[in-house]
């Protein structure tokens, strides 16, 4: 396993935290709401009508983005929550933070040496897709698109080094 | 058991309704649920009210949950009562950190029922 600094020397995410990546965000699926995501081929990252974003601090800097159709952001919370679906609107921003942060989390717990070393952010939650992020990260990103309800998820990790 | 009254301090209400939920899962008979969304307004819940049970997130804005628990020492109808931490900061040092200032129990999001139950049944049962 790679290191926050070995990062540094090349710039790139090591290739071994995308599986990390997509287990993270698959473990938080099943956990929380009792769905396995399931794989895109070929993968076409997702509608980003709505956004979360976690940033990460410490050894490893950068951030997280979770983003879907609002339709699927509905979905997650009513499936965290046990309710119907439009029940569920009012909570889908928070919703959506949560899981991002769960994801973040349980991300960064995988990495060797990094649960101690790496701090993250409350989440941040926008709505809509025209808008650009910039997150001073200085690698290529980390981008995983996986199938919840038959709905594009993606979640992208950028490191800052 | 007898009936509990439980604290839940997390930002996210989402959460807070799957914490609720998750404890009435392990079969707990809860007799009142109390909602915080900081550190701090989890210690203004408690001027007016006493708790059998709290549930707490440590990332929050305003007061963290690692703030909260050293100034829940100070609270007089507070002591003996546990406090389960609840959260993503799944490192050694946290817990250890956690464990040391008052917590009882340490819970990794995400988490299932199961979990809950395993942590929070023995804390209830020993308080009786």
């Amino acid at each position: 396993m790679k290191t926050a600094n070995e990062i540094t020397k090349t710039n790139n995410v090591p290739e071994d935290w995308q599986p990390l990546l997509e287990l993270a965000a698959r473990e938080v699926f099943e956990i929380m709401m009792g769905c396995k995501l399931e794989a895109q081929s070929p993968a076409n990252p997702a509608t980003a009508e709505i956004t979360a974003m976690v940033g990460l601090a410490g050894q490893l800097c950068g951030l997280l983005t979770l983003r879907c159709s609002s339709q699927s952001a509905a979905l997650m919370a009513s499936k965290m929550l046990g309710v119907n679906v439009n029940q569920a609107d009012e909570q889908m921003w928070d919703a959506m933070g949560e899981i991002a942060n769960m994801v973040a989390g349980n991300f960064k717990n995988k990495l060797t040496g990094m649960a101690d070393r790496c701090m993250l952010s409350v989440p941040t939650v926008i709505t809509g897709s025209d808008y650009s992020c910039r997150s001073m990260a200085d690698t290529g990103p980390l981008e995983v698109t996986l199938l919840f309800e038959g709905a594009p998820v993606t979640v992208a990790v950028e490191i800052h080094t | 058991m007898n009936k509990v009254r439980a604290l839940i301090v997390d930002d996210s209400s989402v959460m807070r309704k799957i914490v609720e939920r998750s404890i009435r899962q392990a079969g707990i008979d809860l007799a009142e649920v109390r909602e915080a969304a900081n550190g701090a307004e989890a210690l203004g819940a408690l001027q007016d009210s006493t708790v059998d049970l709290i549930l707490c997130d440590i990332n929050m804005p305003v007061m963290d949950g690692i703030e909260f628990l050293r100034q829940l020492q100070t609270i007089e109808c507070a002591k003996g009562v546990p406090v389960v931490m609840i959260t993503t900061e799944g490192s050694e040092s946290h817990v250890v950190q956690a464990l040391s200032i008052g917590a009882r129990g340490y819970i990794r999001k995400p988490f299932t029922p199961e979990q809950v139950k395993e942590h929070v049944v023995p804390l209830l049962e020993n308080k009786k």
